[in-house]
């Protein structure tokens, strides 16, 4: 491990992580650095090994039996050079009974021609329960890919909550693919929001499987598009069982030239099984923006408090 | 001179004339209230005087003040000082109450924000220490949600206001407190244009305008309005074909 604590504190400011949690015992952390490993503390009962690659870190993770994590655990994945290439390979296990948060910062703010490459694969146990906060900050030039991929699978009354951010800086090109099987009363949650300006580029693939009985499953998207940029999301959810159920719900704003375009799929096998959805596609609510209006704020002011507040 | 003067406006929309040569005077520092059935305009003349979309290609004079404001966008004139409240306000998608009551206090107060804002629910009954934090959407009952308008109203704190149907959607106690507050805005001078077809809004007006058909058939005080809105009005017994005999 290099334990370069000019470059930790760099990263850390750039994300907005408080210094004080380096000094916890009691408070999980993982930082990475381009393929260095800059930081890392465990707590009992989670296991973290991390293997240094050419262009990145391979980790396994394992959250022992039984065991629950009380704070949040910190993870950092970040550049502060202006290019490169980062592969992240991560394998998680959450095993029965256990249950952990995770804060994921991905820091790039200088980039200028990144790629930031994530694979995942994610197995939470039965009754256990695995939340994965994604926070993404980035710089103003657009120099960047984001390609995170993962494969979830969620045993007999797991849950699993996934929030994807990337509200800061410009969005560059992302390119999203989760795909999850939840099996008998496991419950899913996958929620993204992602501000696009310029010519960004958002790519938002969920798929959910809702197998097992009982399974519940929700994919909720929030985008806003402005100037040239384009979004597409694509959001699937199968229900197979009898009493699945879920909901895909997906709203984007678009403003001057920007592009969306959202498909939703939803399919049921079962005739005991239930899926909803919904999609709102367009401009900014033009009630909402004459309300704000008429209190006083101009149109430009209006538009951007509504879109704060669906991306919130 | 009143705060608002209406002169020979008139509307039309896909061929229907919604306002037919309306002319009005709004006094300043009292409460008026535009009355009529559905379908009378009164909505159609109040979105006009604010400027809302569809509703901006009149012909004859708004003036505010003595201004024309037919050129002026809805926010330009909301900074002059006017603003309106929905019959049925817009909800949004995570903008915390305390954000939207707090959007319209101009910048010379805003130093008081956060005391405006918490003061503006208090009055509407509102907790700060429950609602601010809390978002204006559907997770709100309908009274709520007219109450977090009104709140809004309260802390922007404009000379002239105009509430569509503020009873409708909401219980007996909101009502009351909503009048109290009105009550009180006038007392601080604010000129109060309440639309209605309710008779329990009605009686709280001083002034009434009596529309029917796009037009304005009456203006009295709001006691002499009430007896004949009352008893011609309720039901409408001449399908939009106004009868002024005994009005005034």
């Amino acid at each position: 491990m290099n334990a370069d604590p000019k470059l930790r504190t760099a990263l850390t400011n750039a994300s907005g992580i408080e210094q004080d949690i380096f000094k916890r015992k009691d408070i999980a952390h993982l930082f990475i650095h381009h393929n260095k490993i800059i930081g890392l503390q465990g707590v009992p009962g989670l296991e973290i090994d991390a293997e240094e690659l050419d262009d990145g870190v391979s980790l396994q993770i394992v959250l022992k039996k039984d065991t629950l994590v009380a704070n949040p655990v910190h993870m950092c994945f970040g550049l502060m050079h202006n290019e490169g290439l980062q592969r992240i390979k991560m394998k998680i296990h959450i095993q029965d009974n256990a249950s952990m948060q995770v804060l994921a910062h991905c820091t790039f703010p200088n980039a200028l021609n990144i790629q930031h490459l994530m694979d995942a694969d994610i197995t939470i146990g039965k009754h256990a329960s695995y939340s994965y906060i994604e926070r993404h900050v980035h710089g103003d030039h657009g120099g960047i890919t984001v390609v995170p991929k993962a494969k979830i699978h969620l045993q007999d009354h797991a849950r699993y909550k996934t929030d994807f951010e990337l509200l800061k800086g410009r969005v560059g090109t992302i390119d999203i693919d989760y795909e999850t099987i939840c099996e008998p009363y496991s419950v899913l949650e996958m929620n993204a929001r992602v501000n696009a300006t310029h010519n960004d580029v958002v790519q938002i693939k969920e798929k959910g499987h809702l197998n097992g009985e009982h399974s519940h499953g929700v994919l909720l998207s929030r985008v806003a598009v402005r100037d040239e940029a384009t979004a597409e999301v694509y959001s699937e959810l199968t229900a197979s069982a009898p009493y699945a159920r879920g909901h895909v719900d997906c709203k984007e704003i678009v403003q001057d030239n920007g592009v969306v375009s959202a498909i939703p799929i939803v399919k049921v096998n079962h005739p005991k099984a239930h899926i909803t959805h919904e999609a709102s596609l367009g401009s900014v609510d033009s009630k909402q923006l004459q309300t704000l209006m008429a209190r006083g704020l101009d149109e430009e002011k209006a538009t951007d408090l509504i879109i704060q507040g669906l991306l919130r | 001179m009143g705060i608002v003067e209406i002169h020979d406006l008139s509307l039309t929309i896909n061929e229907n004339n919604i306002l037919k040569h309306v002319n009005l005077d709004i006094w300043t520092g009292h409460i008026h209230a535009l009355v009529g059935t559905n379908g009378a305009g009164k909505s159609t003349l109040a979105s006009s005087i604010m400027g809302l979309e569809g509703y901006r290609e009149v012909t004859g004079d708004i003036l505010f003040n003595g201004e024309r404001i037919n050129d002026l966008t809805i926010d330009e004139r909301a900074r002059k000082g006017i603003t309106f409240g929905w019959q049925e306000p817009a909800r949004y998608e995570g903008i915390r109450i305390s954000d939207f009551v707090g959007a319209g206090i101009p910048s010379s107060r805003q130093k008081q924000k956060e005391h405006i804002i918490n003061d503006s629910l208090q009055q509407m009954g509102l907790n700060p220490d429950e609602y601010q934090n809390r978002s204006v959407d559907q997770t709100l009952s309908g009274g709520e949600r007219k109450k977090v308008e009104l709140a809004s109203i309260v802390a922007m704190d404009p000379p002239f206001i105009m509430l569509d149907e503020p009873d409708s959607g909401i219980d007996v106690g909101t009502l009351e407190k909503m009048a109290e507050v009105i009550q009180k805005l006038k007392k601080k001078g604010t000129t109060i244009l309440l639309i209605t077809h309710s008779l329990a809004v009605l009686r709280q007006a001083d002034h009434a305008f009596l529309m029917c058909d796009g037009r304005i058939i009456e203006k009295s005080v709001a006691a002499k309005i009430i007896p004949y809105f009352e008893k011609n009005c309720i039901p409408c017994d001449h399908k939009n074909m106004p009868d002024t005999e005994g009005t005034s």
